[in-house]
């Protein structure tokens, strides 16, 4: 199967300042990729870069198995976008600016389908007011509104949920997953929310300085080595008691008046657990420490390392 | 391409701020045709006074041509102004308002956009200008009546009615032509800034710094001021010569031509490789 996304080597150089660096990453059809780093680590300058807003310095862009750079047109005219802060013309309609972006993307009986992705955003009831009354809530999912205007197959969200309350973040969170389930639609978000990531997302991306630092699948990532495990419970020292002899003793890390900390994969949490409960240990709450949030942090200190 | 134009004449003709230009002529004509109306006698006896001992002047010499000439002479300065305050949000209004990213990200030719905007542009400038040529005689018609023009600059003419309406017709063609040139530089800094302020203080600072310095160092710079727009942006008046020939204005013509392509093409191939970090 041909990637929807095919990155090969892409840099953009602003003087002496690498923004990306020799970037490679594949978008599979069908994904939720994640596109996941801290800020300034280059996100927004590639996607710029996947919607020809900015020119590479070096490197490849491949669309739909299409060359951005020699077949603009025909790869965009497949895309949807919604970079950064969701803009438009705010002195006109909601209504009114899907018009002017339908009519440039050639939407057919555009106004039935600006009044399919209004209901689908939940704006239909604010169609004829002007953008400048809108909320950021209702300006983003306007933004997506956009984005969905031309019935593209692959959408790509730049930070979508940035300054959103939690009730607007989950809506949009729910939102990307309904497209990606029902209208079969390959989405790239990028983040540097790493919950967000973690969520929704089924591939992933982890850039820093410009450059990708591990790409792969969100869950082989996360549970592809050990993570600690915190088990609070009433009193440590019988556990310390049970493990000895076993497996678990030397994935025992450590333990406070009121827990214990093992380093152990995800597949082994219910084992350790149903072992433990066996042992007649009173368990109060099992936390995993070890998140994408970690991963991400361990991969992007390590980074700063080297 | 038509689609695009339509588009663009749909965004600035929705924009309060379009309406600024057409307010502003309306007033200021009005406001002139109303003064000259009430005061025009007084002020016109004066103007002739060092005239009348060795001329003898019958009929009504303000009329909707004189009073049209004059407004020409008084809005040399403020259309370039009304026309910047357009042309040179076009571009910089949209990294301004950060659409360039909704709009970009279509699958439309750059340079398509840019040939469209400039359209767009310039059918404001040419709105612009007919509402002065509408003003100035449809309110100058009613208010004082045809009759012939008296022309006042090096030397004295006096053009009959029915040898001005042309000579009209291409002091306005040429005016347009002034204003499109002012436009397309206007477009040009739009281009280059992300905010439109940029542009409009920039348009109007240069016409005006260009024309001073020319005056100023009018023989320093005597070499190149024919190769100045500013330095034609007057030529209009040179229609109500009475031996007026074409080849009296080609030069100038062919000027505001050349700059217009100038910073056109400057804008394309600028804007064609423009990163939008907007």
């Amino acid at each position: 199967m041909e990637p929807y996304i095919d990155i090969k080597n892409l840099s953009k150089h602003y003087g002496d300042i690498k923004a990306v660096d020799g970037l490679s990453m594949h978008v599979m059809p069908g994904d939720i990729y994640g596109f996941l780093g801290p800020n300034g680590s280059g996100k927004s300058t590639t996607i710029r870069m996947l919607l020809s807003l900015i020119r590479p310095t070096s490197g490849q862009i491949f669309l739909f198995g299409h060359d951005l750079a020699v077949d603009r047109y025909r790869t965009l005219s497949r895309v949807g976008a919604l970079i950064e802060k969701p803009d438009f013309y705010s002195y006109l309609t909601a209504r009114k600016n899907l018009e002017i972006l339908g009519r440039l993307s050639k939407v057919h009986n555009l106004k039935a389908r600006i009044d399919e992705v209004l209901v689908m955003v939940g704006l239909l009831d604010r169609a004829q007011s002007r953008v400048r009354t809108f909320s950021l809530g209702m300006k983003q999912r306007l933004g997506i509104a956009q984005a969905l205007l031309h019935k593209p197959d692959l959408i790509i969200l730049d930070e979508p949920t940035n300054g959103l309350d939690p009730q607007g973040q989950k809506e949009i969170r729910d939102l990307v997953k309904t497209l990606s389930q029902e209208g079969n639609i390959t989405i790239l978000i990028s983040s540097h929310v790493l919950y967000e990531i973690e969520q929704i997302a089924n591939r992933m991306v982890i850039i820093s300085n410009g450059k990708a630092l591990v790409e792969g699948n969100v869950h082989d990532l996360i549970n592809g080595d050990d993570r600690q495990v915190t088990y609070i419970l009433e009193n440590p020292d019988p556990v310390r008691q049970v493990i000895l002899g076993t497996p678990w003793e030397t994935k025992f890390q450590k333990s406070s008046p009121d827990r214990v900390w093992f380093k152990i994969t995800k597949d082994e949490i219910p084992v350790l657990t149903a072992f433990l409960i066996e042992k007649g240990i009173r368990i109060y709450a099992i936390e995993p420490v070890r998140s994408l949030e970690d991963f991400f942090l361990q991969l992007t200190d390590n980074e700063a390392a080297n | 391409m038509r689609q695009l134009i339509n588009i663009e004449l749909y965004k600035i003709f929705t924009k309060p701020r379009t309406y600024i230009g057409f307010g502003a002529i309306f007033i200021i004509i009005v406001a002139i045709e109303i003064g000259i109306k009430i005061k025009g006698d007084e002020m016109f006896a004066m103007l002739i006074e060092s005239l009348s001992d060795k001329f003898v002047f019958e009929g009504k010499l303000i009329n909707m041509y004189g009073v049209a000439y004059i407004i020409l002479n008084t809005l040399w300065i403020h259309v370039p102004i009304l026309v910047a305050l357009v042309t040179g949000d076009l571009l910089a209004g949209e990294a301004n308002s950060g659409t360039y990213r909704i709009l970009l990200t279509r699958p439309i030719s750059r340079i398509k956009l840019i040939i469209s905007k400039f359209i767009a542009g310039w059918v404001y400038t040419l709105l612009l200008i007919i509402l002065m040529i509408l003003l100035s005689t449809v309110v100058g018609w009613i208010l004082f009546g045809p009759g012939d023009l008296l022309v006042m600059t090096t030397k004295v003419s006096i053009l009959s009615s029915d040898d001005v309406i042309w000579r009209f017709f291409s002091a306005y063609g040429y005016g347009l032509l002034c204003m499109t040139t002012v436009g397309a530089m206007s477009y040009l800094l739009s281009a280059l800034s992300d905010n439109s302020i940029g542009p409009i203080i920039g348009t109007i600072a240069m016409i005006i710094g260009i024309t001073v310095i020319s005056t100023v160092g009018a023989s320093l710079l005597k070499p190149v001021l024919p190769f100045f727009f500013t330095t034609y942006l007057t030529s209009w008046q040179k229609f109500f010569e009475p031996d007026f020939a074409i080849k009296m204005v080609s030069h100038d013509i062919l000027i505001q031509f050349i700059y217009i392509f100038g910073f056109f093409f400057i804008t394309l191939f600028y804007f064609r490789k423009k990163d939008i970090l907007s």
